[in-house]
């Protein structure tokens, strides 16, 4: 016997009731509440106000009317970007896959670790520093102006093009992610068998390659389409109106909150319906990987004009990705209000960056959006690890739904999720202790934590999922109470996971600015908010030097999470 | 040391019945080896009496406690599991300290505790390795020694050789068998290995489909096999359905359509099975119940195939449809060809006659 003999065992109330199998539903039951209340409340509050009005319809009645084709246009204009949106990403990301997958060059390297500078960029600065870069008054445009002593700029990024050029530039590279493993993946021999029957280069694309890429492919469509659908800041920064996100974000501003909820239900019934497509084609597909580690051996480009060609195109490829990031970091030196009509700024300081640090005003949004992202992150972790481990260890009926639940907000554009907040919390209710959110504090934080819903939640299963039952089990059976055997055994060892989330979810809540610019509360103006602000009041520097900031900070991220989950980063998107 | 009764005890999972009305008695220091093809229920049972599952049905006691539902962190087991389960965050010595820890002992008692357990497995100078640094062995002995160094009421091996190649599997086996025997803990063993079941046990539960099948010593169990599923899942069988002829005294005259036709004894009649004259019963003659020449139950007959494996030779005899399979220990030289006659007889003492 061991010395600490073994506890009595008592049959009393709490050991019937854990014991009990609906004993589990009691453990889930927070993570439902708060799925329920705010995500499927803030949803139904929308859905009801988008029926409100003197005819129940009036509202779609409006929407899908003929005399006034601006939200049909916009639905239209919607679609027709995404699809253009998915068809440039496609192009873009699959070819730089293959080049880079099945080539060898001078500069391939650099191109290769720079291919994921898009992902670095927040969507805001991103587009910003693409406006500067090629906009009406961008520094390219005006170079070949004045080149060729033009009166007009030649060229210049604006409208719906504006929009495609900059989803292209930060959405193909979902494309390329999933091309470029699945190449990984596809073995050479086949394309030599297929060599050696008699078929042509094209035949062996056409009948080989693109029906094995297939999958990726169909897939990275449907999150690229979604991910347009839901786009606002290209929109807004190139000033296209006619767009889902945009009218509803005027329809907000010009106090017509019905019609905001109309269009919200219609957007989020056009996302939902392709999530569900997505979940539906990824459970279907099944990876076929019949020859395992082959090492694909990369054709050497060594004729001499196309070596040339190939070291061209690298550098203008290395230079557009690079660019974005220069400027930002050229703009965040100029001094304010110098820079009119020239190619490059003329006059150079420091001043952003030390009043970065030292002036209150210019450091308040900072400080607010690391306050709100933190606060947002810790229920992100509570919340994801609860719930990835009621997904992967427990039983219960609901789990798809609790899957889809905690997916829908992330599927959902952040404009609908801030009109859906808007609808539940601007009067008291009972899940917000009867207090009003909005206008306050706390809806910025609860908006940060609804969007990334997913993020710590996913990382954290991944990791889960590889973690032997049996382990857990073993703690157990050598004593270790439940409590005891989560904290020195399950916590350590899904730790590179959840840490993984958490950096994401808090990188993308300092950056969040689709759903911040409907809710912000002038108060504690999140950084984004500033960033769009001191644009408007022509403040480019203060402006560049809050985005070199924030991709600093996104740099470190990646970097952190690269080495905790040793070279798969891309798990977690 | 404890001893485990389990009383009328059954598990479902959603509709399927996992485990069918099991009534056992586990001896005090015993090793008890739970023995069956996959599914048989016997994972289930040992999970039931580590505390991992409830029974739907039924009572566990340890001793006289009754734990049927009692937490597993609290019935003071060791189990080593068929993964082997290891902390792959800690060492050797973090990994077996793990139990001593929440017992709460003092640094000094659990370093020389730790100590000597690693000294009993042969892990000697390896206790500040990593587990990925360990071979797949030497990782099976950390479980083993993270398991027994809590001292345990009752130790449950899941399986525990499954992963090991057979030259190491046979070493281990022997291992724990010694280890066991000087610690004299009550161990109850899962395996689908007949070979280790036999050269471990104490005793052997035979299960098939959540039942039991039979209850017994490996002599027992390979000897006298109550029913058919014990005799062709133990060893090898030659198992003939056959028509009872007669029962004169002590002695029963089965014979079958190929005009084979043998006499055995009545005390080999499987317990509790009740025959008549002109029933169909099963027949069981294990090979190495034939002996060369003439005796009981003289066979004359044609070798279809012949197999040579060094111990033994194997002759295969034909009649119609039915095959037997002799196994005679080669002690000549000479061994005889496909299409010889040869001459065999199986002694009465070794024919058994089984139902269902």
């Amino acid at each position: 016997m061991s010395k600490k003999s073994v506890d009595t065992y008592e049959a009393n109330w709490w050991s019937r009731l854990t014991q009990s199998r609906y004993f589990v539903y009691i453990l889930i039951s927070p993570l439902f509440l708060i799925l329920f209340a705010y995500v499927i409340y803030p949803f139904y509050t929308t859905f009801v106000q988008s029926f409100a009005g003197e005819n129940t319809l009036v509202n779609y009645k409006k929407f899908f009317s003929l005399e006034s084709t601006a939200n049909l246009e916009a639905l239209w204009n919607s679609f027709y970007i995404s699809i253009i949106s998915v068809i440039c990403c496609a192009v873009v990301g699959v070819m730089m896959a293959f080049l880079l997958e099945r080539y060898d060059f001078p500069g391939r390297r650099l191109l290769s670790i720079l291919v994921l500078v898009p992902m670095a960029l927040p969507p805001l600065v991103g587009v910003l520093s693409f406006t500067f870069l090629y906009g009406e008054s961008g520094i390219f445009p005006r170079l070949f102006q004045q080149l060729f002593q033009l009166e007009d700029v030649p060229f210049a990024l604006k409208g719906i093009w504006g929009v495609i050029v900059v989803h292209t530039f930060t959405m193909y590279t979902y494309f390329y992610l999933t091309a470029s493993a699945a190449i990984k993946g596809l073995d050479p021999s086949l394309e030599e068998a297929a060599t050696s029957l008699g078929a042509s280069r094209i035949r062996v694309w056409r009948k080989v390659i693109l029906p094995m890429l297939t999958p990726s492919l169909i897939a990275s469509s449907l999150l690229v389409f979604m991910v347009s659908m839901a786009s606002y800041t290209a929109p807004l920064m190139f000033g296209v109106e006619r767009t889902m996100t945009m009218q509803i974000y005027l329809s907000r501003t010009n106090g017509n909150l019905d019609m905001a909820a109309t269009q919200s239900t219609i957007l989020s019934f056009v996302s939902i319906t392709f999530l569900l497509i997505m979940r539906w084609y990824q459970n279907r597909r099944n990876y076929q990987n019949l020859s395992k580690g082959v090492s694909v051996h990369r054709s050497e480009v060594s004729s001499k004009p196309l070596k040339f060609i190939a070291v061209v195109l690298s550098f203008i490829g290395t230079l557009i990705l690079i660019l974005p990031i220069l400027v930002l970091i050229l703009i965040s030196f100029s001094k304010d209000g110098a820079w009119t009509i020239q190619i490059l700024p003329t006059e150079y300081t420091l001043d952003h960056y030390k009043a970065l640090f030292t002036d209150e005003r210019t450091w308040r949004p900072i400080w607010n959006s690391l306050q709100m992202g933190f606060i947002a992150t810790i229920g992100n972790i509570i919340f994801g690890v609860a719930a990835a481990y009621a997904m992967v260890r427990l039983n219960f009926k609901g789990k798809t739904m609790l899957d889809i639940l905690i997916t829908i907000p992330w599927a959902l554009p952040g404009t609908v999720v801030a009109v859906n907040l808007i609808a539940a919390f601007s009067t008291e209710s009972v899940f917000t202790f009867n207090q009003v959110l909005i206008g306050s504090f706390w809806i910025l934080p609860l908006a940060y934590f609804i969007r990334h819903l997913p993020l710590v939640f996913r990382s954290t299963s991944a990791s889960l999922m590889q973690l032997d039952q049996s382990v857990e089990e073993a703690s157990r059976s050598l004593g270790a109470s439940w409590l005891y055997t989560f904290r020195r055994i399950v916590i350590p060892l899904t730790l590179s996971g959840v840490l993984a989330g958490t950096l994401l979810a808090f990188v993308q809540s300092i950056g969040e600015f689709v759903a911040s610019i409907l809710i912000y509360n002038t108060s504690t103006i999140p950084l984004s908010v500033a960033i769009f602000q001191k644009l408007y009041a022509f403040k480019f520097g203060t402006a560049c030097a809050y985005g070199v900031l924030q991709i600093i900070l996104i740099l470190i991220v990646l970097i952190i999470s690269e080495r905790l989950s040793k070279g798969s980063a891309g798990s977690a998107i | 040391m404890k001893a485990v009764r389990i009383n009328d005890v059954s598990k479902k999972f959603g509709d399927v019945l996992s485990v069918h009305d099991l009534e056992l008695d586990i001896k005090s220091g015993e090793f008890f080896t739970f023995l069956g093809p996959s599914g048989c229920g016997k994972t289930t049972t040992l999970r039931m009496i580590a505390g991992f599952y409830y029974p739907s049905k039924g009572k566990i006691y340890f001793d006289n406690q009754d734990v049927t539902t009692l937490q597993p962190n609290k019935r003071n087991i060791g189990m080593v599991f068929q993964n082997y389960a290891l902390f792959p965050h800690m060492t050797v010595d973090e990994n077996i300290a793990f139990g001593l820890e929440i017992r709460k002992y003092d640094k000094k008692t659990i370093k020389e505790k730790v100590d000597r357990i690693r000294g009993l497995v042969h892990l000697g100078p390896l206790g500040s390795r990593k587990i990925n640094e360990l071979s797949g062995g030497q990782q099976q002995r950390v479980a083993l020694a993270r398991a027994l160094v809590i001292e345990p009421d009752i130790l449950l091996l899941d399986e525990p050789l499954s992963n090991l190649d057979a030259k190491l599997r046979e070493e281990t086996r022997i291992e724990i068998k010694r280890i066991q025997s000087e610690l004299g803990v009550t161990t109850i063993y899962v395996t689908h290995d007949q070979t280790e079941a036999m050269a471990m046990s104490d005793r052997i539960m035979v299960m098939e489909n959540g039942i039991v099948k039979q209850i017994g010593t490996p002599q027992e169990i390979y000897h006298r096999p109550n029913n058919r599923f014990v005799a062709t899942f133990i060893g090898e069988t030659n198992l003939l359905t056959m028509k009872v002829k007669s029962i004169e005294g002590d002695t029963i005259t089965v014979e079958n359509d190929a005009g084979l036709t043998l006499q055995g004894l009545t005390e080999n009649l499987a317990a509790g099975l009740q025959i008549n004259t002109g029933d169909e019963i099963y027949v069981s003659i294990r090979p190495e119940a034939f002996e060369s020449g003439p005796g009981d139950n003289t066979i004359t007959s044609i070798i279809e195939l012949i197999e040579f494996t060094g111990v033994s030779v194997n002759y295969f005899l034909r009649w119609n449809d039915t095959t037997l399979k002799a196994m005679i220990i080669s002690r000549e030289r000479a061994i005889m060809q496909a299409g010889d006659t040869i001459e065999l007889h199986i002694p009465k003492q070794n024919i058994y006659f089984l139902g269902e």
